[in-house]
């Protein structure tokens, strides 16, 4: 136990300093555009951690995640293509300009995703098992084919920013310091996560994925549970959504499209399930995969097809198994 | 009157194929407990078989019937070397597992047939219209691919009502060790019911393929209105499956079809006609949602 203890310890300080080092380490193999390659694996491993937060600890498998990621991503540009135009948002019921301060921009897109799994979650959670891995993915394809639709902001194409948020007296056009504030955000929420995991809050959800009946028996009511776990995921994807539009400057429906939710659903798995940590490898090790194969064939998705069905088969617990080793405590 | 009519036989023919992707999945999930995304795959090649061996014969019924054996053949293959390791697994690996498997076949099918999109001709035989009413004249394929899925249908409900195959596979669905206790070769049952369900994904994508482009990526989009239409019918249930492809069918095709002139009787054209392609993209889905909060089982849930 205490052996197990330590590698864990080791293992997380030692991600925690590469992470904390890596834009000086670009600087010094002079490929410093790798920078904004990590950026990405730490905006899609803010979306798996809070996916893993209502997978490995709900036990709810949810196939729409990329829903909230995108409505992020598609607030946050909405408010600056308006603030860029210089048409209001909305006349009614409220006026509503367009923005570009992400302290502002940032919290509207986290609330539009909480309120949007509040509703999902609140229909969806009345069934479980295979129904909900159906009804998640059919709700995310409603809002993919409403935003292909949306013809106002760009339908099919997708929507371009004229330029990042801005965020006081930080410069978020600048790479590394773009890379170090997903790097925060990410942090904290990890931490946040933890915390939530290992409360009592975190124990209901944990006992209602492994026995609901008697959950409910003891008086819980698991319903509304889960839907705050859900409604807490929601919000976080939308925040990795919001960083995702500012990292790539462009959002379109693609975003939210199913294969997107497979995508984070992978991640979590390849780092481990009901790990919070292991996702974060998982969508390290997933990006940098797709990246290596991309240089050797365009085909790429023929090899990682078979190597996601050969994790499944033989590596159960993940990338964050085979190197931490099982935990005793591991949700 | 015309008009509606017409739609009214795309939104049957819609139905029909929906049926026969979801009789295929419905029974998968609903026997072996297995959630399999790559459903939509088997679709994709048997439309991709079919109009290979059609381009190349010139014979449509060739190309059929290569298609139907290439798409049952493969499912069965898949079905010993991946599926059946997933049946005791959690949900979460079977969607990770046949995730991989729609990446695998996705890109094997641009290896082999290159990023353009194939074109099938409808077959000379059933190219000329038929005139179902007086004044009222539909396409002969169309029809043909409504009476097929129809004799589908009924061909399905006589094999499980009926035969023995059939109640064999019903006692495997209600309890698998019983069955096979008392001498049914539970594997081999398996593997047959993953290879009928993906011969008739085949037989749906080659009677698609004269319809729509045949392109990497095809299954998708029929997979995911595939799996909205399991759902409203309830999981496991083929009767459910029917009756949900046809809401699904019907309510898909009208509402394209009709829901730009309904806005546009309380709204300015332009604004109508953006509504209107919204609410017409996402109807079906409001329809699930609606069933849902009714019945969150599905209309006709199988073990109810």
């Amino acid at each position: 136990m205490f052996r197990r203890l330590t590698r864990k310890t080791y293992v997380l300080s030692a991600g925690a300093l590469l992470l904390l080092l890596l834009p000086s380490i670009m600087q010094l193999v002079d490929e410093p555009y790798l920078i904004s390659l990590f950026s990405r694996i730490l905006i899609y491993a803010l979306a798996a951690v809070s996916l893993d937060l209502i997978l490995g600890y709900g036990g709810m498998v949810s196939l729409g995640h990329a829903a909230f990621f995108g409505i992020g991503a598609y607030v946050v540009s909405i408010f600056s293509y308006h603030s860029f135009d210089g048409s209001p948002l909305l006349t009614w019921p409220l006026t509503l300009q367009g923005q570009e301060n992400a302290l502002l921009t940032w919290p509207a897109a986290m609330l539009t995703s909480a309120v949007l799994a509040a509703f999902i979650g609140a229909l969806s959670l009345r069934t479980s098992g295979m129904h909900f891995i159906m009804i998640t993915l059919a709700f995310a394809q409603m809002l993919y084919f409403f935003f292909v639709s949306l013809e106002a902001y760009g339908g099919d194409d997708g929507l371009s920013l004229m330029s990042r948020n801005t965020l006081a007296g930080l410069d978020l056009t600048n790479d590394t310091t773009f890379y170090y504030l997903c790097l925060t955000l990410l942090c904290t929420f990890l931490i946040i996560a933890y915390r939530l995991v290992h409360s009592r809050f975190g124990m209901v959800i944990r006992g209602s994925r492994d026995n609901a009946k008697r959950m409910q028996s003891l008086g819980f009511p698991i319903y509304r549970y889960k839907l705050v776990c859900f409604i807490i995921a929601g919000a976080a994807a939308g925040l990795a959504g919001a960083l995702i539009a500012n990292q790539t400057e462009y959002v379109s429906p693609g975003l939210m499209h199913w294969t997107r939710s497979g995508i984070i659903l992978i991640m979590v798995l390849l780092g481990g399930t009901g790990t919070l940590f292991g996702p974060v490898l998982g969508a390290a090790a997933f990006l940098l995969l797709e990246e290596v194969l991309a240089i050797y064939t365009a085909h790429w998705m023929v090899y990682m097809g078979p190597f996601l069905i050969l994790v499944v088969l033989f590596a159960r617990h993940g990338l964050y198994g085979i190197i931490v080793g099982r935990e005793k405590d591991n949700g | 009157m015309l008009l509606v009519i017409e739609q009214l036989l795309n939104g049957l023919q819609l139905g029909v194929t929906l049926f026969l992707m979801s009789a295929g999945l419905t029974l998968v999930f609903g026997i072996m407990q297995v959630i399999n995304l790559a459903h939509g795959s088997f679709y994709m090649i048997g439309a991709y078989v079919g109009a290979t061996v059609t381009l190349h014969s010139g014979s449509f019924l060739l190309g059929l019937a290569a298609a139907l054996l290439a798409t049952a053949a493969v499912g069965m293959l898949v079905e010993v070397t991946v599926l059946r390791r997933l049946y005791k697994k959690d949900h979460v690996d079977q969607v990770l597992a046949t995730f991989g498997l729609i990446m695998f076949f996705n890109e094997l099918t641009r290896i082999i047939w290159g990023r353009q999109p194939l074109f099938m001709d409808v077959p000379s035989w059933l190219s000329g219209s038929v005139e179902i009413f007086p004044g009222i004249t539909y396409p002969s394929y169309r029809i043909a691919v409504i009476g097929v899925g129809l004799l589908v249908a009924l061909f399905l409900y006589l094999l499980f009502a009926y035969t023995r195959i059939g109640m064999q596979i019903r006692a495997g669905a209600s309890n698998r060790e019983m069955a096979g206790a008392l001498g049914i070769n539970i594997k081999m049952l398996y593997t047959l019911v993953f290879g009928l369900g993906t011969l008739l994904a085949g037989l749906a994508g080659v009677m698609a393929g004269p319809i729509l482009a045949v392109e990497a990526g095809m299954g998708e989009s029929i997979l995911i209105l595939t799996f909205v239409v399991i759902v409203i019918g309830g999981i496991g249930s083929v009767r459910g499956a029917f009756l949900g492809a046809l809401l699904v069918g019907m309510v898909d095709t009208l509402g394209r079809a009709f829901l730009p002139t309904l806005l546009r009787l309380f709204l300015s054209p332009a604004y109508a006609d953006g509504a209107a392609a919204s609410l017409a993209s996402m109807s079906i889905y409001i329809l699930m949602a609606t069933i849902l909060v009714w019945k969150p089982r599905g209309l006709l849930p199988a073990h109810a």
